[in-house]
């Protein structure tokens, strides 16, 4: 059960990433086009789910599965990494079309051009490992 | 049963990914999906080279299964529940795709021109992919997180860095999306 509840998190997941569409690629070039709501109405519900559980969880001091007190740790403060790292991140968005929850969805459907994309994703993240130290953060 | 079919709406879709995070918070973890490139570059021995690498990956197990059953999930939707009236997007888009000579949808969630069985005897296909693959790799770590990690989860908790990179995400994939593809198609 404990490695189970996992597995069925994951599988909804992706079920309702390629349902809503959001593993398009299409969806992903229109939604820089500005010529469709659906992609910005997806993560803004999403959002306005997270930000009122979090609220609820927060006032009433909800404990998580295991009893304990749920602790949601804070972004490290700062603004060069985010910035240049998400500007990075969006140029390979809007190319490819994925983002990594979804080059993993598309990857389980069976798309395997999608393979050199997740190469790649596991190459950026080794290059960046590689040069961390010397990278303004 | 056409509900299953169909294009789920935007409403539905977000409110459901919402609570998934939300599960993940119950069980006393964290929506991020990119944080798992980290910790399959540590199980391949990346940790032996590049010290970023060396950390307990197995702590982070929990993640991997999660991305496992994302696959299993991707698997049954595209091949159970998928219709041909499926990726709908606006004419206005498919005209301007066609100008650049990438094909519309028709039902297919991605485009032969950058995905199709042709694009393995183009060494500019595989280039765009790789490079493509390589910003998301790079600039997900460098920022410390996704859609996922930054959007939802971040946003969800009022944090001031995730609304950065967020603003940082559309600066890039606008100038992609504007700018660039058109270079290059």
């Amino acid at each position: 059960m404990n490695v189970l509840k996992y597995l069925l998190v994951g599988f909804v997941f992706g079920i309702v990433l390629t349902k809503s569409e959001a593993v398009s690629w299409y969806r992903i070039y229109e939604m820089f086009q500005f010529q469709s709501f659906h992609m910005y109405g997806i993560i803004a519900v999403a959002i306005a789910t997270g930000v009122i559980g979090i609220q609820i969880i927060k006032r009433n001091n909800i404990k998580d599965i295991k009893g304990q007190p749920i602790e949601i740790e804070d972004k490290e403060k700062g603004s060069t990494r985010y910035w240049i790292g998400g500007i990075f991140f969006g140029l390979g968005w809007a190319l490819v079309g994925s983002c990594p929850g979804p080059i993993f969805i598309l990857l389980g459907a069976g798309f395997w051009s999608v393979l050199i994309v997740f190469f790649g994703a596991l190459l950026g993240t080794f290059i960046y490992g590689l040069f961390k130290n010397k990278l303004p953060h | 049963m056409n509900i299953i079919f169909q294009t789920w709406p935007w409403y539905v879709s977000g409110f459901l990914i919402g609570m998934i995070m939300l599960s993940l918070i119950y069980f006393g973890k964290a929506f991020g999906m990119s944080s798992n490139l980290r910790s399959l570059c540590s199980m391949a021995g990346a940790g032996k080279y590049v010290s970023f690498f060396n950390f307990d990956w197995k702590s982070q197990r929990w993640n991997l299964v999660v991305v496992l059953g994302a696959m299993l999930g991707g698997f049954v939707a595209v091949h159970f529940m998928s219709d041909p009236s499926n990726i709908d997007i606006n004419p206005k888009t498919i005209a301007q795709l066609a100008q650049l000579g990438i094909d519309a949808p028709n039902g297919k969630l991605m485009p032969d021109a950058l995905f199709g069985p042709q694009i393995w005897q183009s060494p500019k296909s595989i280039l765009i992919l790789l490079i493509g693959g390589i910003l998301i790799g790079f600039g997900t770590r460098y920022a410390g997180g996704c859609t996922s990690g930054h959007a939802i989860s971040g946003l969800s908790n009022l944090q001031l860095p995730s609304l950065k990179a967020v603003i940082g995400f559309f600066i890039g994939g606008l100038i992609m999306a504007h700018f660039l593809l058109p270079l290059i198609f």
